[in-house]
């Protein structure tokens, strides 16, 4: 049952060979199993989580169910679920049940899917490694001494470790995509604006986007059509006509023009790495792509420009905790201008800070041209060498992440060396383009290796395609941890 | 350019965050390394380059002026650190 895919859980729930109660206990009884030693989960709340499953039941009795009803997800816990505590990974949260839903709760709820719980996060986001969240980092399922990746680094470790049939995750920088890579799982963050922000918990608000994570690229398909669609309370929701992002899957990839950016396979890259990344291009040539290469030749700008507008967007949004309406308070203070310093100060963690203060800086007096006006600049260049290289393909590829998963502590400490690990997801969010990463084999230790997929604007159901005929030709995919072998 | 103790102390206030002169010390060691990383942009020509504020050209959306939300203080104001008589309470501003 742990290894169904989305579309076999939805037929036995509709053939009542389970129930929505059992299926939702099982996991529940799998998370009480795997989840102490993972902490992948920040909140569960089973009386809930069955609640939901009861009224799934009802729906699967009465006829009405959707694709998704009744079938067991996790959400990440930057998504505000109404009644449910909602950290974002921060102390500054750690009292807020939230009193509304995020869209993409409201999306899952009206779908009829089950919510297990809230997953671990780098605190707000930020974070590549899952070592930043005030509850603890999330460990690798596949070795449990290294980090999952972040920031959706317990949604990455929940999937892989089979403690959720699929769950959400929000990319900014690479935070569905690196971590996916990481814990060998698939995972998609879509072109900016297809998914609505409302709700979501706002780091970068021009950057950030919600996507979905699961074990293969038919279930990010089906989870995408729920997820995806306008919303007005969004005010970059993009209105479009809606799609089935399922639709290509079948399509066979003769004539798909992949492109390979030679900076991609430069200095830096691991040669575990490499040899994976390069043995899954040779695979999609015998599949019926041809392969191209391509240049962006300012991707390399890409981790400076975005550690200056990131930081910028975080200081402004994250201004909003002050502890007057919400979250914590300092237990004393004095004044009003003493009461916020104080609350900020014991409410957010070491990189939190870090960001604020960085983009604090450099939109201050004095700096703005230099910094930020300078980054937006190149942010720009930085999209237009993804527009010329699309003339001469159809998708891009590449490594996700220049490494496997790396050892818990062993860049925590250097937030340079953390902020490279994402050289090469980066620019995809700069442009605003969709991205995804899916497991093509493992390297050195036996971690996993993700293939990233970058398609021009609204390539969803392209690259879901190229994904899933890769997934149909090879099993990297549904190779499962381990520890986390035991099925039912 | 690395940023000074004094740039540091700044920010900090700007950006209303407690912090101990140990703090500081250790933001400002890793602010340096941070932008010594985002220097690597000054060397960049962007002369007649537009900026990129936003990942899609596309105009903000208009809507009409009308009232949309639902009065929801009470559910709010539930997981406030302190409230009185539906207002929000904060140490006193002005006299």
């Amino acid at each position: 049952m742990f290894n169904s895919s989305l579309r076999q859980l939805g037929a036995v729930l509709r053939a009542k060979k389970i129930s929505s109660v059992e299926l939702t206990q099982l996991y529940l009884d799998r998370i009480a199993r795997l989840n102490p030693a993972l902490n992948a989960y920040i909140t569960l709340d089973q009386e809930k989580s069955l609640a939901q499953a009861r009224a799934a039941d009802e729906r699967l009795a009465n006829g009405d169910a959707t694709d998704l009803t009744g079938i067991p997800i996790a959400q990440k816990d930057i998504f505000c679920a109404r009644g449910w505590l909602t950290t974002c990974g921060s102390k500054m949260l750690h009292n807020f049940v939230s009193p509304y839903d995020a869209h993409v709760i409201s999306q899952f709820n009206d779908a009829g899917a089950v919510n297990l719980g809230k997953t671990n996060m780098d605190e707000f986001a930020m974070g590549s490694s899952n070592e930043t969240s005030y509850y603890g980092a999330v460990k690798n399922p596949w070795d449990e001494s290294r980090v999952p990746g972040g920031s959706s680094g317990g949604t990455a470790a929940a999937v892989a470790a089979r403690l959720c049939a699929a769950a959400t995750g929000t990319d900014t920088g690479g935070s569905i995509r690196q971590p996916a890579a990481l814990c060998g799982i698939s995972g998609l963050k879509p072109t900016y604006g297809v998914v609505s922000r409302y709700g979501m918990i706002a780091f970068a608000s021009s950057l950030d986007q919600a996507g979905p994570m699961g074990r293969s690229a038919e279930d990010l398909a089906l989870l995408l059509n729920t997820m995806a669609g306008f919303d007005e309370r969004d005010s970059t929701s993009l209105q479009r006509d809606r799609e089935d992002y399922a639709r290509d899957l079948a399509q066979p990839l003769d004539g798909l023009r992949i492109g390979l950016p030679r900076e991609f396979f430069a200095e830096g890259l691991s040669s575990d790495v490499a040899q994976a990344v390069e043995a899954a291009i040779a695979e999609y040539k015998k599949l019926g792509a041809t392969v191209v290469e391509v240049s962006l030749p300012n991707s390399g700008l890409s981790v400076p420009v975005y550690y200056v507008l990131a930081p910028a967007e975080a200081s402004s949004n994250l201004s909003r905790f002050d502890g007057v309406r919400y979250g914590h308070r300092a237990p004393d203070y004095g004044d009003l201008a003493d009461m916020y310093e104080k609350s900020r100060a014991q409410g957010f963690g070491a990189e939190v800070k870090r960001r604020i203060m960085i983009g604090t800086y450099v939109l201050s007096h004095g700096y703005y041209d230099a910094y930020y006006l300078q980054a937006q600049k190149i942010r720009r260049l930085i999209a237009q060498d993804f527009t010329d290289a699309f003339r001469q393909c159809d998708v891009i590829m590449g490594p996700t992440s220049p490494s496997t998963a790396f050892k818990l502590g062993e860049k925590s400490d250097d937030p340079v060396q953390m902020y490279l690990s994402d050289i090469y997801t980066i620019a995809v969010n700069l442009a605003g383009l969709p991205g995804m990463s899916i497991p093509c084999g493992f390297g050195a230790d036996n971690m996993p290796v993700g293939l990233q997929i970058i398609g021009n604007y609204f390539g969803e159901a392209r690259m879901l395609n190229a994904a899933h005929q890769y997934q149909l030709a090879t099993d990297w995919h549904s190779r499962t941890p381990q520890g986390c072998k035991e099925t039912t | 350019m690395s940023p000074s103790n004094t740039d540091v102390r700044k920010v900090a206030r700007l950006a209303r965050l407690a912090m101990s002169e140990t703090e500081i010390e250790s933001a400002r060691a890793q602010l340096s390394g941070i932008f010594n990383l985002i220097a690597e942009m000054q060397a960049v020509d962007t002369t007649g380059i537009e900026p990129m504020s936003h990942a899609q050209d596309v105009s903000q959306r208009l809507r009409e002026d009308k009232v949309t939300e639902t009065n929801q203080r009470e559910a709010f104001q539930a997981i406030a650190p302190q409230t009185e008589a539906g207002l929000y309470l904060v140490p006193q501003v002005i006299e």
